[in-house]
């Protein structure tokens, strides 16, 4: 599985005046949508803000596999406003791995800083349930670090709790 | 896993402020509605006032109500006030702890612990009260069935 985004906490608030926020770009106007091509650059730029480092190849490789047409199953959905992507999420129906009756997986989800604390996040995840309803699934599914207790923090005020699997790991050594 | 007496009071507790954070509550009230000891329930309570999560409320009426934010405070954060998790015995060590059986126990609990800090961690109160909304409803649908049967 890809690795997923780690969103950081929420910079602390500044003294100076707030900017006022044209409509096109204000929560009211998000709409969420399968990512368009002209999209990816501010995935990149998105994941890249949150996560240090950017992974152009990597994201690249992602859009491909998940925007092609006709793959019911995969769905790359981003929240758009003002002509940016403002968030996205990514995931997919795997079928039988580790046992598992098929079911959805979410692997990546992340909003701009700037835009979180408004219900974003929740509606991208809305989003993609109800796509993996569409496609026959019953069961989401998703695996986050231990320490990332912001994004643990979501997905358990979505309802979900913790599932029947243990992730184990090893280093592999000469 | 168990939680130190102490630490479950204090959650039922902060449920009941968070779950109406306008309202001021006694401790009687909480205290009758759980079957605890009042006595035991205010020494909780002053814990819950000194980390500043709950405030007391001078004058008429009395009571505590809920002084944080539901959506950041975490279960951890509310038992971390009377434990350390993951420390049982204060952290003593016994010098059979450090034997090569000792350690390897040690990193298995370890593993045990992390995964329960972790949960314990991503669980705000207000994710809690969704929680317990659910088993509400979960405890009310039998008994509507039941209800709806035809004869």
């Amino acid at each position: 599985m890809t690795t997923t985004s780690t969103p950081t906490a929420r910079p602390p608030a500044r003294r100076s005046r707030k900017r006022a926020v044209a409509p096109e770009n204000s929560v009211d106007a998000i709409t969420i949508r399968p990512i368009r091509r002209g999209d990816l650059d501010h995935v990149i730029t998105l994941d890249a803000t949150v996560t240090g480092r950017e992974k152009r190849s990597y994201w690249r490789s992602v859009y491909k596999r998940y925007s092609a047409p006709g793959q019911a199953g995969r769905q790359f959905l981003v929240a758009a406003a003002g002509g940016r992507v403002r968030g996205f999420i990514i995931g997919e129906v795997r079928d039988w791995e580790f046992g598992s009756a098929p079911c959805g997986w979410v692997f990546a989800i992340d909003v701009e800083p700037d835009f979180r604390l408004a219900g974003i996040g929740t509606r991208l995840l809305k989003a993609i349930c109800a796509s993996f309803r569409r496609a026959g699934v019953t069961k989401l599914r998703t695996m986050h670090a231990r320490d990332n207790t912001l994004i643990l923090s979501f997905f358990r005020s979505q309802g979900m709790m913790a599932g029947p699997f243990l992730p184990l790991e090893m280093d592999l050594l000469d | 896993m168990k939680l130190q007496k102490n630490s479950s009071l204090a959650i039922y507790s902060v449920l009941e402020f968070a779950a109406d954070p306008t309202r001021h509550i006694s401790a009687a009230e909480i205290a009758g509605k759980y079957g605890l000891s009042v006595h035991h329930l205010a020494k909780v309570l002053s814990e819950l006032v000194r980390a500043g999560i709950v405030e007391s409320v001078r004058g008429v009426g009395g009571g505590y109500r809920f002084a944080g934010n539901a959506r950041r405070l975490t279960l951890m954060d509310v038992i971390k006030t009377f434990e350390a998790p993951g420390l049982p015995d204060g952290g003593r060590r016994e010098p059979v702890d450090l034997t090569p059986v000792g350690r390897a126990l040690s990193a298995v609990l370890a593993e045990i612990d992390e995964i329960a800090k972790a949960t314990l961690c991503s669980i705000t109160l207000a994710t809690m009260l969704r929680l317990i909304e659910r088993q509400q409803r979960a405890a009310a649908t039998p008994a509507k069935r039941r209800r709806l049967k035809p004869s």
